[in-house]
């Protein structure tokens, strides 16, 4: 899915005494190489990068959640299965960026309880409601498709784990992408009623996809470092529009109408122009005060909790057999 | 186009081909409802994988089921417009996940079962079910290996691990009955060489449960009581809710395609 860690500001705590290799690592970067897990790296990077890729894996688990909410109640069986692999999918993206995070030197039980203790983030979107099945057409055409957006970047990123990562993570979300907007579009072609639950789900998720690509870059404090790292290559208002510009004619074809008023086309730039986006909405999302926020960690804690046992079990398993497998050795 | 519940005509072998279809949905829905809750992520997508294989073989058959009724309903209207009564599933596997325990022992007893069937009726003289078993086959056997190696570890692993499996197994043993029962319309069916007879399996099916169990350091329970019904359509109060969950679409708007 997507992180919105790409917007906060960094401290370029880089020493006198790393000059010299902080100079050869920009030169590398500006060569547009990769950056491999046991190169030299300043420690602002290493930083960064750890808590974009650990707050993107986190926005993939957390993102179970609102799809899972369907999995049970999918229309029909060809329905159940493939949100069952897309939730899995993500589940998946998930376990490989926490591997990412670790090749820069934490565990995915600390990234775990940074999430769990509500010290880490997560995308902001994830703390909407999926109310109808309509809502699981419009997450993968609209919240896949907003972090496809974001996402075919960091395939260039400069930090070679993160970037093939991303590459994986892209054919797959642009697969949920395409089934997301199939969903939409037989719902569109319905009955009235599907149409209606369509253009609800369009409603109430515009609005919030929007907010993913983060504040406006007059109000960003995106770092200049992320940039200058080649780890973000674009701004959030320039992804936020190319996102509007590819949208807009989809939602057309599909006959339902985008909740602004101000939405036009200008001819001049060849971009669609839109309305205000509440700001205020967004940071109570991001301060906890989203409609879901608090049932979203609630079930990432209890998963935790109700699995400890059986995380206890498997290690005290592990070790009896390693005792046994030395006794039979000795 | 859909309307109300089904009826469907009561032949042996639809009844049959229904029956073990209702067996991988209802299991299948009760692994997927782990989604996203799993006690790590790798067991995430592991039931994850293991709900995807029996909702296919589900699939498989109910799409089969249609052939044989030929009144020319497909894999949905018999698993979203049948009523709780006209499941045949058995009651092992609409039991409630519980906890991780529950749900692995759940998935040993059926599996250590299922896995033999299937490879039994390989030898089906009904092509089409031979190849559904032929495809089921493979994935029963993954699922059993992961069932027992969970077993394995619950059981051998701490003493809060190893009382939740033996919980799990005592509590879900007198459901381990039913899987060997015969109607009497099913045993035309094994005369005919279509189905196979369960009870050929029982010893097989017990040695793989106490091999697990013994390595597991569990205690397999006496046989006494075991409970039955579901073949019937007597079910627990469980599957109803189960069926309302997975069936509410279908049936808050009939008709409509999704």
């Amino acid at each position: 899915m997507y992180s919105q860690s790409l917007n906060q500001q960094v401290a370029d705590t880089t020493g006198p005494d790393d000059a010299a290799a902080a100079a050869r690592f920009q030169t590398r970067i500006d060569a547009e190489e990769r950056i491999e897990p046991n190169d030299w790296m300043p420690a602002a990077y290493r930083r960064t990068l750890v808590r974009q890729i650990s707050q993107h894996a986190h926005s993939e688990i957390v993102g179970m959640l609102p799809e899972g909410n369907w999995i049970t109640r999918a229309p029909s069986l060809r329905r159940k299965a493939a949100l069952i692999a897309k939730v899995q999918d993500e589940c998946g993206h998930g376990m490989y960026l926490y591997a990412a995070a670790e090749t820069l030197g934490v565990t995915r039980e600390q990234l775990v309880d940074e999430l769990l203790s509500g010290k880490a983030k997560y995308s902001s979107i994830f703390n909407y409601p999926t109310l109808t099945w309509a809502d699981i057409g419009a997450i993968g055409w609209l919240v896949d498709g907003a972090a496809i957006m974001n996402q075919i970047p960091l395939c260039r990123c400069s930090y070679g784990p993160y970037s093939r990562a991303m590459i994986r993570v892209c054919k797959e979300e642009s697969f949920h992408q395409r089934q997301g907007y199939e969903i939409m579009l037989t719902l569109a072609r319905g009955t009235a009623a599907q149409k209606a639950m369509a253009q609800d789900a369009l409603n109430r998720w515009w609005w919030p996809c929007l907010m993913m690509f983060g504040p406006p870059d007059a109000q960003s404090q995106h770092s200049d470092a992320s940039t200058r790292w080649k780890i973000k290559r674009f701004s959030n208002d320039a992804l936020r529009q190319k996102f509007v510009d590819a949208t807009v004619p989809q939602a057309h074809f599909l006959g339902l109408t985008l909740p602004d008023p101000a939405l036009r086309f200008n001819e001049a730039t060849a971009h669609w122009e839109f309305g205000e986006i509440d700001w205020t909405e967004f940071k109570q999302v991001l301060a906890g005060n989203g409609p879901c926020n608090r049932d979203r960690m609630a079930a990432r804690r209890a998963a935790h909790a109700n699995g400890e046992w059986v995380r206890n079990a498997a290690l005290a398993y592990a070790a009896k057999e390693r005792a046994r497998a030395a006794a039979g050795a000795a | 186009m859909y309307t109300g519940s089904i009826t469907v005509a009561e032949t042996p072998l639809l009844r049959y081909v229904l029956g073990r279809a209702d067996d991988a949905l209802v299991l299948g829905h009760r692994l997927s409802e782990w989604c996203g809750h799993g006690p790590m992520l790798e067991e995430d997508m592991a039931l994850s994988n293991m709900a995807l294989d029996l909702i296919g073989q589900a699939r498989a058959l109910y799409t089969y089921a249609g052939e044989v009724e030929g009144a020319g309903r497909d894999e949905d209207a018999y698993a979203y417009l049948r009523d709780v009564t006209g499941y045949a599933n058995v009651l092992l596997v609409e039991q409630p996940n519980g906890d991780f325990a529950r749900t692995i022992v759940r998935q040993l007893l059926f599996s250590a079962f299922i896995d033999p069937y299937w490879r039994a009726l390989m030898a089906s003289t009904d092509q089409t079910l031979a190849a559904i078993a032929a495809k089921a086959e493979k994935e029963s056997a993954y699922h059993l290996r992961h069932a027992s190696e969970w077993t394995i570890r619950l059981g051998d692993g701490t003493a809060e691990s190893h009382a939740r499996a033996q919980q799990a197994l005592d509590e879900l043993w007198p459901f381990t009955g039913e899987l060997f029962t015969v109607s009497a319309a099913e045993r035309g069916l094994v005369d005919a060489g279509i189905a196979i007879d369960p009870e050929a399996l029982r010893a097989g099916w017990h040695a793989i449960v106490a091999r697990v169990a013994g390595r597991a350091t569990l205690t397999l329970p006496a046989d006494g009581w075991m409970q039955r019904g579901g073949r019937e359509g007597r079910h627990s109060e469980h599957l109803g809710h189960l069926l309302s969950d997975l069936q509410y679409l279908q049936r808050a708007f009939p008709g409509a395609r999704w």
